[in-house]
């Protein structure tokens, strides 16, 4: 208990002070927000008009101070570029509740295929004996690592897309209209995310399996008289899994915060690409908020890793 | 997390140089496609490019490069939403596809002979898409609204010369103005809104237009259905059309190679050559002035010498060549081609192609026999700007001019270079509306506008003579000096209007160009198999 409260605490202090961070970041980067929207055909007098609009007059730490009292009040404001209707911008909570879900469902979906295939494929490549398939395996996992994620959204979409016609490339549809659809698209973006982190978490899982196979205790466990099967599932693979798990966190937290690269290249509008693109129009309010939700989820997931850990491994919290 | 942070931003740039890297990589191979581009240049100027049948119904989608920034049609600057805002509202006159206005709201109009009144005649039988008819009051309200009678604040500048509109009777409207002007009609074209709904919580955008607005995603699109009472008899022959936001163009070349977009505006001369042949590519020129802006008020470019010695050195025919494949028109001064009547070709003067000579000679008459040093600016995000930036970098060293490429974010660009000036030359391009005067404005010394900082009395006395004529025949002679003045004193190094080039599905047709940023699909169809 705490425990939780303790991480409550640093919770609420990193949140203010990456806010305020972003804050300064906003008031240091060159570019401004009205200039951003209006562009270079605007006058004088429309820039003053929004500028008042968006309550941009006011000195800069009054208008931080009135920002975080909105949040604290469960208002987190409504977007500077955006509009929902003729005469009303697009508020926040809103604006971010309907990409959230894509960015959600697109990290559920990648993080079951890395799951799924990273582990058995770990024990596998641990297992092997055969020299080919380990040094193929090698080369396979180097090269998923190594190219980069635009890239291989590209040959994704080339592949499955032109190639093969699995899917119709942008052809994006809204979870709202079309859930079957929704899934369908998303499966080769989720493709796209899993490809380097399957290679990462099996080569993960291979190097720690291989070391706990020359532990005293596997050697113990085969004296006993344990079959080879039981000794890698039982054992092995149960000890080897625990520095895995934190990796996998690490891979959780980081595809909730939102996959900016294969959102831009599949063209989901999910919270990464909402980031960048509220970052080049300055679009305070939502970077704002975007920041704080990718802080939260960072952090909440490592709490919960560390629970969990503690869970698995009671060594942990006697210490 | 500010580190987070950091590594974001470095990561978009990242990407960003990668995606351009692999764009500037195919625009090599452009040169060797004589093929495509032979059948590119007999399909542009052109239209309609079939004339099969019409076919009524069905649905589009456009594939765009920018987000809305407003829903308001007054509001609205960027041409990325004009552009498109066009479909669903209509002002009291609007464009036509040859840079003409014709009656829209209005079934007539005339302007009183000192040029102060004027009185339009509403058509009858226009509907806004709630189904209500236009009437006087819709619009007095909104000319009121953009003119700033409303609550002090004008939403369109020039037509904050409105004094009054008066309603003579249901049909008839009269606005008086306080100073002539004959180019003033032109912002007529602003949208006419049902009378109230600009200050309506919950107001969808409701217009006149061909079609009207569904619904709109922030990242996702727009939606609009066709308008079943368009004044236009036959209009619109699409059910549908989806502007789909596409996030950067190498999705968008994938997506319509793939089927999810019918239409792809604004696409490089290397995308269009991909795409030749499973698409119809169709190019025309844009509204769009790229020039080498120069400083005026900066080190070397003080001296009108220098910056005439940069016109000499570049060579537009290869820029035009190189990044446009060869569908950009060179020009010389701030005015479009295509508004023939004013537009007055100089590109005599320095040369379509580089005259490295002469260039020479006018830096040495200048003190800078050895050349200088020259910081050329450019908006990262456009690609044409950026290629030509680098073709102009290579142009200019031969004449001793050692360029620096400063490529720059649009936001920052927008703030440091453009409003705060601080800068020595940028590769971009301005927009021009139909309004003949609209760009020559900007080269009048204390124009806030006047990005270059050009500084011209000769310039200055004759646009304040052009704004005292009472007619557009005599504006258009003062007009054709003025680009004269601003073409020999090199207020800046003037390349081309580069052509809007757009791919779109083999069995579309009817999409017309105009001469300003529109997309107008109420005269595009599918055409019967």
């Amino acid at each position: 208990m705490k425990y939780i409260c303790k991480k409550i605490i640093t919770l609420i202090m990193t949140l203010f002070l990456v806010s305020a961070a972003a804050f300064l970041a906003f008031q240091v980067i060159p570019g401004d927000v009205v200039t951003s929207i209006l562009g270079t055909e605007a006058t004088p007098e429309m820039e003053e008009l929004l500028r008042e609009e968006l309550g941009l007059n006011d000195p800069p730490v009054e208008r931080y101070m009135n920002w975080v009292s909105g949040v604290l009040k469960g208002d987190l404001g409504v977007s500077y570029r955006y509009s929902k209707s003729m005469n009303e911008r697009m508020p926040v909570a809103e604006l971010i509740g309907d990409k959230l879900p894509v960015t959600l469902w697109l990290a559920f979906y990648s993080l079951i295929l890395i799951i799924v295939i990273s582990i058995p494929l770990g024990v596998l490549w641990a297992r092997s004996k055969n020299h080919y398939l380990d040094a193929a395996l090698n080369v396979i996992s180097q090269t998923a690592m190594a190219v980069p994620a635009f890239f291989l959204g590209i040959l994704v979409t080339y592949l499955f897309g032109i190639i093969l016609k699995c899917f119709t490339p942008g052809g994006y549809v809204s979870y709202r209209e079309d859930f079957a659809g929704f899934m369908h698209y998303l499966l080769f973006p989720a493709i796209s995310i899993a490809i380097p982190k399957i290679a990462m978490t099996a080569r993960f899982l291979r190097n720690s399996m291989l070391t706990e196979m020359r532990s005293d205790y596997v050697r113990t466990a085969y004296s006993k008289g344990c079959t080879n099967r039981r000794v890698m599932y039982a054992h092995v693979l149960r000890n080897a899994l625990m520095p895995v798990v934190t990796f996998l966190g690490m891979i959780i937290a980081e595809t909730i915060a939102g996959s900016i690269v294969v959102e831009q290249v599949f063209g989901l509008p999910g919270v990464g690409r909402l980031l960048i693109s509220s970052i080049s129009t300055r679009d305070f309010p939502v970077v704002e908020i975007l920041v704080l939700y990718i802080t939260s989820v960072v952090i909440i997931v490592y709490a919960l890793i560390d629970i969990l850990y503690r869970m698995i491994d009671p060594r942990i919290s006697s210490k | 997390m500010k580190k987070r942070l950091i590594s974001f931003l470095l990561m978009t740039v990242l990407t960003m140089t990668a995606l351009s890297a692999c764009a500037g990589g195919t625009g090599e191979s452009s040169e060797d496609n004589s093929s495509t581009e032979a059948t590119t240049s007999t399909e542009s100027g052109a239209n309609t490019t079939q004339d099969a049948e019409p076919v009524y119904g069905g649905s589009v989608v456009v594939g765009i490069q920018q987000d809305i920034d407003s829903l308001d049609p007054h509001k609205a600057t960027a041409a990325g939403t004009t552009e498109i805002l066009f479909n669903i509202f209509e002002g009291l006159v609007k464009p036509d596809e040859n840079g003409n206005l014709i009656n829209a709201i209005a079934s007539d109009y005339t302007i009183s002979e000192d040029g102060l009144v004027y009185t339009f005649t509403l058509r009858d039988g226009v509907k806004f898409h709630n189904g209500n008819e236009v009437t006087a009051e819709d619009v007095k309200y909104s000319l009121d609204r953009v003119s700033g009678l409303l609550d002090g604040t004008p939403l369109v500048s020039t037509l904050s010369v409105i004094t009054d509109v008066a309603i003579l009777d249901e049909k008839t409207v009269q606005v008086t103005v306080d100073s002539p002007n004959p180019e003033l009609i032109y912002s007529f074209t602003a949208a006419i809104i049902p009378a109230g709904s600009g200050e309506d919580e919950n107001a969808a955008p409701i217009g006149t237009g061909p079609f009207s607005f569904v619904s709109y995603v922030p990242q996702e699109g727009i939606v609009l259905a066709k308008n079943t009472e368009y004044w236009q008899e036959g209009l619109p022959y699409l059910d549908e059309v989806t502007f789909k936001i596409i996030s950067n163009v190498d999705t968008a070349m994938l997506d319509i190679k793939g089927g999810s977009v019918d239409v792809c505006p604004y696409l490089t001369d290397s995308q269009a050559n991909e795409l030749a042949g499973e698409f119809n590519i169709v190019s025309a020129p844009s509204n769009v002035v790229q020039a080498l802006f120069l400083n005026c008020a900066k080190g070397p470019l003080a001296d009108e010498r220098v910056r005439q010695a940069i016109c000499y050195a570049l060579d537009k025919d290869a820029i035009n060549e190189f990044v446009t494949g060869g569908n950009g028109v060179p020009i010389s001064s701030a005015m479009l081609p295509t508004l023939e009547e004013y537009y007055v070709d100089l590109n005599e003067m320095y040369g379509n192609t580089a005259n490295i000579e002469m260039a020479k000679q006018l830096l040495t008459e200048a003190g800078y026999p050895d050349g200088f040093d020259l910081e050329i600016t450019v908006p990262s995000n456009y690609d044409v700007h950026v290629e030509t930036t680098e073709v102009v970098a290579e142009q200019l060293k031969l004449a001793g001019i050692n360029v620096t490429i400063n490529p720059v974010e649009w936001g920052v660009w927008l703030e440091e270079t453009y409003k705060g000036r601080k800068y020595e030359g940028t590769i971009c391009g301005i927009t021009s509306d139909m309004t003949p005067g609209y760009l020559l404005n900007r080269f009048v010394s204390d124009s806030k506008k006047n990005f270059v900082n050009f500084n011209s009395e000769k310039f200055d006395e004759t646009y304040a003579k052009a704004q005292e004529c009472l007619t557009l025949e005599e504006k258009a002679v003062y007009y054709r000096e003025l680009q004269h003045i601003l073409c020999e004193e090199a207020g800046s190094a003037f390349i081309q209007v580069p052509p809007i080039t757009i791919a779109m599905n083999k069995n579309l047709a009817g999409y017309k160009f105009y001469p300003i940023y529109v997309q107008d699909m109420s005269t595009v169809y599918w055409v019967n198999q």
